[in-house]
């Protein structure tokens, strides 16, 4: 019956990425705005699996296929709530009610991200300030690993951290797009870092005696006249000052 | 299909089994369902239906699993029930008449012969389609249509025969 052989079809383009995106086992993507062109999302049901800045469409799929172990395809649209959500904290800064898919990272990344996701927008932290918050205060190099390979970044905000030394250090997708990310967010980074050049790593209140990160929004309430700079902890500490319990430059 | 694979790895075996199967599924699925109901929805339906199954399912089932037949039997449950399901909405009826006048592309010969078999087919009772459709459309053996519609293979090759006699029958005409 050459007839009804001739019914047979291919099936849809669609059939696949709609069957492997149901199973779980492929995630879709959208492009967003960011603060970079060309930013990809991916997302799951668990939740936001991966961003990429300053990609094509390729790019992003060969960098996930690699990544994850499985494919991206495009669609549409996100479901409503995470487009919601998604849209919401890329807007506050925070990461709020958005679900994130952690189920690519190590516990170890997922403790240094979910720190990092404590610092507010406008602020940075050092690496050693991370490492320390989450009890692991030898692990700063393994921190800036973690947090190089952050696979869901701008939301999990590892742009916060910086180095050491004060400097804003490097970023996944170059230091220009970090510094304007996080002027965007309101920082001053060249008065930042201004200050790091000067060595100066804290600053003070001569009024309530208390020291902070220079970016923690108790600091920048002080007025000039009453702004005291350090060096360091010990340098506070011997001036008679003790650290701000918002910022915790220091383990209380 | 390696379902050795599909056995040990099943979530990295999964596209292939998607890809194997899905041009004949969808192929047959078109014809079993009223043109209103969205034949791909169908077909997504059952390997999503197939993957959980699959996940349930010890290694050594898997191994043994008559894959095509298996994956039938499913697709041709929903198949049954969203057709069941239209019957009950008598308004998408006028929905389906649309579809039928609105036609597809194709060199116009092609179409009208195509055509022609689409309807004779929709014309034939619901056993004797299915059966028909399978083996010719599809491609299966006897013996699975057998396993996936669970019915005795001799009434399966006695509803093939009779759906092409019909079929031949209503061309003449």
């Amino acid at each position: 019956m050459k007839e009804l052989e001739a019914l047979a079809t291919k099936a849809p383009a669609s059939l696949t990425p709609q069957v492997l995106l149901e199973t779980g086992l492929a995630d879709g993507y959208v492009t967003k705005p960011g603060p970079a062109q060309g930013m990809f999302v991916a997302f799951n049901e668990r939740g936001i699996s991966a961003i990429q800045l300053g990609v094509d469409a390729n790019e992003f799929e060969d960098w996930f296929h690699g990544a994850m172990g499985r494919p991206a395809f495009a669609v549409d649209a996100m479901p409503t709530t995470l487009e919601r959500r998604f849209d919401a904290a890329m807007a506050n800064g925070r990461v709020g009610s958005l679900p994130i898919d952690w189920s690519s990272m190590s516990e170890f990344q997922q403790l240094v991200l979910r720190k990092t996701a404590e610092i507010l927008p406008g602020q940075v932290r050092p690496y050693s300030w991370v490492a320390r918050e989450i009890g692991r205060p030898k692990a700063a190099r393994a921190v800036g690993t973690a947090l190089a390979r952050n696979p869901v970044p701008v939301v999990l905000p590892c742009h916060r951290v910086v180095r050491n030394d004060g400097h804003i250090g490097n970023y996944a997708f170059g230091p220009e797009v970090k510094r304007s990310i996080l002027e965007d967010e309101g920082m001053d980074v060249a008065e930042f870092e201004a200050l790091a050049d000067r060595g100066i790593r804290l600053t003070g209140s001569d009024t309530t005696k208390i020291y902070c990160n220079p970016t923690c929004s108790d600091a920048r309430r002080t007025t000039e006249k009453h702004m005291v700079e350090f060096h360091s902890e010990d340098d506070a500490r011997q001036a008679g000052y003790r650290s701000c319990k918002h910022c915790r430059p220091a383990a209380a | 299909m390696d379902q050795k694979k599909l056995a040990t790895d099943l979530d990295e075996a999964f596209e292939d089994l998607v890809a194997e199967f899905r041009d004949g599924l969808y192929s047959g699925v078109r014809r079993l369902v009223p043109q209103s109901v969205d034949a791909e929805d169908i077909c997504a339906d059952a390997f999503l239906r197939a993957y959980r199954a699959l996940s349930d399912m010890p290694p050594a089932s898997i191994r043994r699993l008559d894959l095509a037949p298996w994956l039938w039997t499913i697709a041709l449950n929903l198949s049954r029930n969203a057709a069941r399901r239209r019957a009950r909405k008598p308004w998408v009826r006028l929905d389906a008449a649309w579809d039928a006048t609105a036609g597809g592309g194709g060199p116009e010969s092609v179409t009208l012969d195509r055509a022609h078999v689409e309807s004779l087919l929709e014309g034939l009772p619901l056993g004797q389609r299915t059966a028909v459709v399978l083996r010719y459309i599809v491609g299966l053996a006897y013996s699975e249509i057998a396993a996936a519609t669970e019915r005795p293979e001799g009434s399966i090759k006695a509803d093939v025969h009779r759906g092409l006699e019909r079929l031949r029958r209503s061309e003449a005409s």
